[in-house]
Order: C-alpha cells, then sequence, then structure tokens
C-alpha cells in the first residue's frame, strides 16, 4: 500500500516516495510503544498463569515446602500427595461421582437437546413457536430464583414409589436430570439454528429412498449435524464438569459430592489439618480433564463459547 | 412423509419439553409463590404472607451489604474486563506494525490466545482455592504477601481475607482475573472481521495507535462490547462459587463480602428460611432484567455501518 500509492504530478519532477520521510507507525517512538505493550501482554500471560502454575507446582511439595517456601520448586516429587487426596480425602471418590454424572448428563442433554432442536427446526405443528420460545425464556433466567423450589421438586420426586430412588435427592440420576434441564435452552437455541441451515434437498432424497422420520434424523440429519453437536458437546461438557451450585443443593450427601463441590468441602477442611499439599493434588486431578480437553479442542471449544454470547 | 408425522413429533419433543417443564420451569413458577410464604422448609405449613418477606429485605442491613456488594461487582468488574479485554485483542490483532504489512497482531499472538483464555473453562471453585492461598497469610502459603515481601514492599502487606473493606474487591479481582481471557477472544473474532485497508487508510492518515484503537477499532466492534457487556453485568451478579469458596458461607469476616447469591443460599439451606430465601431470588432475578436493560440501553449507540 505505501509504495503504490499515486503521487499528484506537480509543478516538481520528483514523483517516487521520499525513503526519509517519516512513515507513521514505523520509527523508534512506535517501536518503543510496541515494546511497551508486548511488555503488557506478556505481564498479563504471567498473571494468567502463574496462579495455575503454582498450584501444579505446589502439589508436588511436601508441606514443610510448601510453608516455608510457597515460591520455590520443591525438592522432589511427592507422589504421595495425590495418593491422600486421591484416597483419604476422597478425591477419587469425587471424580468417580463426577464421570458419572457427567456422562449421563451430557448423552441426554445432546439426544434430547438435537431430537427437541431438530423437531422444532424442520417440522411444522401448532405450538411449535410457543415452545420454542418457551425454551429460549430459560437463557435469560438466574439459577439462583429455581434453586430452593428446585430442591423441593427433587426431594418430593424422590418419594414416588419405586422411580423414587432413582429420582430423589443424592441420585446421581436426578442430578444428571437438572443438569439437563438447565442445559437444554441453550443447546435447543443452538442446534434448532444449526439444523434450519442443513439443506432440505438431503431430506427429501432420504424420504424418497424410503427413510422414516426416526431413520432419517438418525442416520442423516444427525451425522450432519456433527460439527455443531461438537462444539456444544464441549461446551456442555465445561459447564456440567465445573458445575457447582446444582450439586450443592442435590448432593447433601457427602459420598455422593462430585469433583467441584468435593474440593469447595476440602479446602474448607484444610485450614485445620494444614495437609495443604493434598488439597492442590486434589487441584490437579480435577484440572487434567479439562485440561485436556481444551488443549486437544482448543478452537472448538473458544469458538462453542463465545457462540454462547453471541447468541 | 405426512404419515405418523405426529406421533414422531410428540416422541421427540416430550423427554426435552417434559425435563425442562419439571426440573426447570415449574421451581421458577414456585418460587413466586413461596417468596409470599413463611415457608421453613421443614414443616409442611406455609402461611401466605404476602409480601411481609420483601418488607423484611428493606429493612435487613445485611441484605444492603451484599446488595451493595452486587452493585460494586456488576459496575466494577465488567468495566475492567472490557477495558483490559478490548487493549489486548487490539494489541493481539491490529497492535503490530511491520514494514510492508501495515496491520497485523504482535508475535505470539495466537499463544497469549489460548493462554488467556485458560482460566475460563477452569471451574470457579478451583479458581477461588488458588486465589485464597494466594491472599492467604505467609504461613498458610500466602504468596501474595511472600512476593511483596520479596521486592520489599513490607508496608503493603497484610491480612487480605482478614480486612473487611477488602473482601469484595478481592472478588473483583479474582472475577475480572478469570473473565478477561474470554473477552480477548471474542473481541478477536469481531476485530478480524474488520477490513485491514480501513487501518492501512488511517495511518497512511498519520492516525497514531491510540487514535486508531478510538476511532476504528472501537467503533466497529461496538455491537460485540454490548452483547459482551450485557452478559458479563449477568454473571458477575452471581458471583456465588468465588465467594462461597472464597469467604465461606457467611460472606468473609462480618459478613463485609457477602452476595445475594450466597446469602440467598445461606437464608434457604442454613437458616431453614425458605420463603425469604426465595423473595431474595426473586429481587435478584428483578435486578439481573433490570442491569440487563439498562447496560443496554446506555450502551446503545449509532451503528457504525461498513460501506
Amino acid at each position: 500500500m505505501t509504495t503504490t500509492q499515486i503521487e499528484p504530478a506537480g509543478p516538481s519532477s520528483d514523483v517516487h516516495v521520499d525513503e526519509n520521510r517519516h512513515q507513521p507507525g514505523v520509527g523508534a517512538g512506535e517501536r518503543a510503544v510496541s515494546f511497551l505493550n508486548g511488555g503488557f501482554l506478556l505481564l498479563w500471560g504471567m498473571i494468567t498463569t502463574l496462579p495455575l502454575l503454582w498450584a501444579i507446582v505446589s502439589s508436588f511439595k511436601t508441606n514443610g515446602e510448601f510453608r516455608t517456601d510457597p515460591m520455590g520448586l520443591p525438592g522432589g516429587l511427592e507422589w504421595d500427595n495425590f495418593a491422600r487426596a486421591w484416597n483419604a480425602a476422597n478425591i477419587g471418590q469425587y471424580f468417580l461421582n463426577s464421570v458419572i454424572v457427567v456422562s449421563m448428563s451430557l448423552t441426554m442433554t445432546m439426544l434430547f437437546g438435537a431430537m427437541g432442536a431438530y423437531v422444532l427446526a424442520r417440522y411444522d405443528f401448532p405450538g411449535n413457536r410457543f415452545i420454542y420460545y418457551l425454551f429460549l425464556g430459560g437463557l435469560v433466567l438466574p439459577v439462583f430464583l429455581a434453586l430452593v423450589p428446585m430442591f423441593f421438586v427433587v426431594r418430593n420426586l424422590g418419594s414416588l414409589p419405586v422411580i423414587g430412588q432413582f429420582l430423589g435427592l443424592n441420585s446421581y440420576f436426578s442430578l444428571a436430570l437438572v443438569y439437563v434441564a438447565f442445559s437444554l435452552p441453550f443447546t435447543v437455541f443452538f442446534l434448532t439454528a444449526f439444523f434450519r441451515t442443513l439443506p432440505s434437498s438431503v431430506a427429501e432424497a432420504g424420504i424418497v429412498d424410503g427413510c422414516s422420520h426416526f431413520t432419517l434424523f438418525f442416520r442423516v440429519m444427525l451425522p450432519m449435524a456433527r460439527p455443531g453437536m461438537i462444539s456444544l458437546g464441549l461446551f456442555n461438557f465445561l459447564g456440567h464438569w465445573n458445575q457447582y451450585v446444582l450439586p450443592l443443593v442435590i448432593m447433601q450427601d457427602g459420598d455422593k459430592r462430585v469433583l467441584a463441590q468435593g474440593l469447595g468441602t476440602l479446602a474448607a477442611n484444610t485450614g485445620f489439618r494444614a495437609d495443604y499439599t493434598a488439597l492442590f493434588a486434589g487441584l490437579v486431578i480435577a484440572l487434567l480433564p479439562v485440561l485436556i480437553v481444551y488443549i486437544l479442542f482448543q478452537k472448538q471449544v473458544q469458538a462453542g463459547l463465545t457462540a454462547g454470547v453471541l447468541k | 412423509m405426512r404419515h405418523g408425522k405426529y406421533p414422531f413429533i410428540l416422541a421427540f419433543l416430550l423427554p426435552p419439553v417434559g425435563i425442562y417443564a419439571i426440573y426447570m420451569l415449574s421451581p421458577y413458577i414456585q418460587a413466586l409463590y413461596i417468596s409470599m410464604t413463611d415457608w421453613s422448609g421443614l414443616s409442611a405449613s406455609q402461611t401466605f404472607i404476602g409480601f411481609d418477606n420483601y418488607v423484611e429485605m428493606w429493612h435487613d442491613d445485611q441484605l444492603r451489604t451484599a446488595l451493595r456488594n452486587n452493585a460494586i461487582l456488576v459496575l466494577v468488574v465488567p468495566i475492567l474486563t472490557l477495558m483490559l479485554g478490548l487493549f489486548f485483542a487490539s494489541m493481539l490483532n491490529v497492535g503490530g506494525r511491520r514494514r510492508g504489512a501495515a496491520v497485523t497482531g504482535v508475535r505470539g499472538s495466537s499463544i497469549y490466545q489460548v493462554v488467556y483464555f485458560f482460566p475460563l473453562v477452569v471451574s470457579a471453585p478451583i479458581i477461588g482455592i488458588v486465589f485464597s492461598y494466594v491472599f492467604a497469610p505467609e504461613n498458610a502459603g500466602g504468596i501474595l504477601n511472600r512476593m511483596l515481601g520479596a521486592v520489599g514492599l513490607d508496608s503493603l502487606q497484610r491480612l487480605w481475607l482478614a480486612e473487611q473493606s477488602m473482601l469484595i474487591w478481592i472478588v473483583v479481582v479474582v472475577m475480572t482475573w478469570s473473565f478477561v481471557g474470554f473477552y480477548v477472544v471474542l473481541f478477536s473474532a469481531a476485530m478480524q472481521s474488520i477490513p485491514k485497508d480501513i487501518y492501512e487508510a488511517a495511518l497512511l492518515d498519520g492516525a497514531n495507535r491510540f487514535t486508531t484503537f478510538r476511532k476504528v477499532t472501537v467503533p466497529l466492534v461496538w455491537d460485540t462490547v454490548q452483547v459482551g457487556w450485557v452478559y458479563m453485568a449477568i454473571q458477575a451478579m452471581d458471583a456465588f462459587a468465588t465467594v462461597h469458596i472464597m469467604l465461606g458461607i457467611n460472606g468473609g469476616v462480618e459478613g463485609a463480602g457477602d452476595v445475594l447469591g450466597v446469602m440467598m443460599y445461606r437464608e434457604a439451606f442454613a437458616s431453614n428460611d425458605f420463603g425469604y430465601a426465595a423473595a431474595i431470588g426473586v429481587l435478584m432475578l428483578v435486578l439481573t432484567m433490570a442491569v440487563a436493560m439498562l447496560f443496554m440501553r446506555g450502551l446503545k449507540r449509532e451503528r457504525v455501518e461498513l460501506a
């Protein structure tokens, strides 16, 4: 751009651009600003990573090292911290609980969300708009308002005959259902938009080939929606894995706690028992799944989460 | 195709709508009623008391503290986050200056975007726990005090989590820390869609970086800023996990760091006053809506169209 500009032909015959002329954006002053800006970026990078890095380093220390030299590097690798966290502090149980609940809730969210969104996006029936807006409304309601009555809904469902044991408080299945309910508004919203963009010619071809409504959905439309399902699945995975307040209400029994909740209790108790490094080992155990998911799917995670705002 | 359409629609809608209605819609509707009762949650007796809970809130000093703290969070966290997010995003996308290519990101942009975003995928309890040790006393691993001591700023050392006036500001810092990366990524996406020749034109006109930022970048990403701002205000209203983990269920020393969410949880599950808790929940709903609307209005501006 700087070299292709056309100088107006004036009385002077000198029409080429003077190399020594001040070029905006490239000079000593600009370089100083660049340096300063680079410094800020680096500083924020450090502010972002250091607390987490510190937590990871601390998980390998002895408690003595942690207290006397919190900033230093560990003398050796105390794998025992992880064993204590996993067994004595019950993190293993909490981890298992989280895996059970999240695998149930994620499967149901994606399946039911896709089913609802598909029907809302591609079928015309009375009440379609109404149900769609009903889901959309859930996007703006704060979780907190529902917290108290939700506790009673779950408790009361627990007293139903036979199925009550799966639907009451302290049940993996009912916590998963609660996660599903709270994830549906965004899931339905996002996938409805996605299913609308799929070409109808493919659906028509399927019908000509004799697909039923069911096979059309499971064999044709769902596979085509894969990119959207992956972004949304990651979004929901992180949301469910990191959930804190919903399990606090539903899982009151100590052994049924999920990871984030269990860590909270552990942190509250650690002050008395002074086993800081086991706490940090617990943190690292909780951090690992999200760290792995984030590193593997970094682009999709960012896309999924930012799509959540630009709805 | 017409054959079996309605049974199919019904079969596909029943699970999502059923779960949604039972676990989400019905609690919201019940909450409005419970907020007008004196229900303890333990007994079956539930008397309708009209707006008494709301009157009680009016006279509740602790609620006033919580409201003040929520106000601080809703005003300060979004402003800090937006400023930092816009600054970093513009650095990363249009901050670089090199001969030949006038507008690029600074070196290492892609790495920064990955690193900055990371706090967002870490759960709030983990962030809360880590930071409660950052701000802890020196003999309990408090690295902030340790660092201040190391650079000779001993006078700034203090028992951060024991000082009432500090509590909510610590929450502000922690929340801002965890939000910024998200807005860097969000604004980056918006900035990447701005045509580069606008920047080149501005550069040729001799605009410096700050002017370019103010007159070109910000107006062109303003739509995104507006959406992000509202979203963030709603998020900042919550603060439950951070406060609950860092300061405890009573909101820290003398309840000075209390927020509405924690107060509601405490009234419901520790004090067994479900009616009052539901009323706090309704208050939160009203405030969230009000804040969202105010923020949307306050930021409305002439839309800048790219010709």
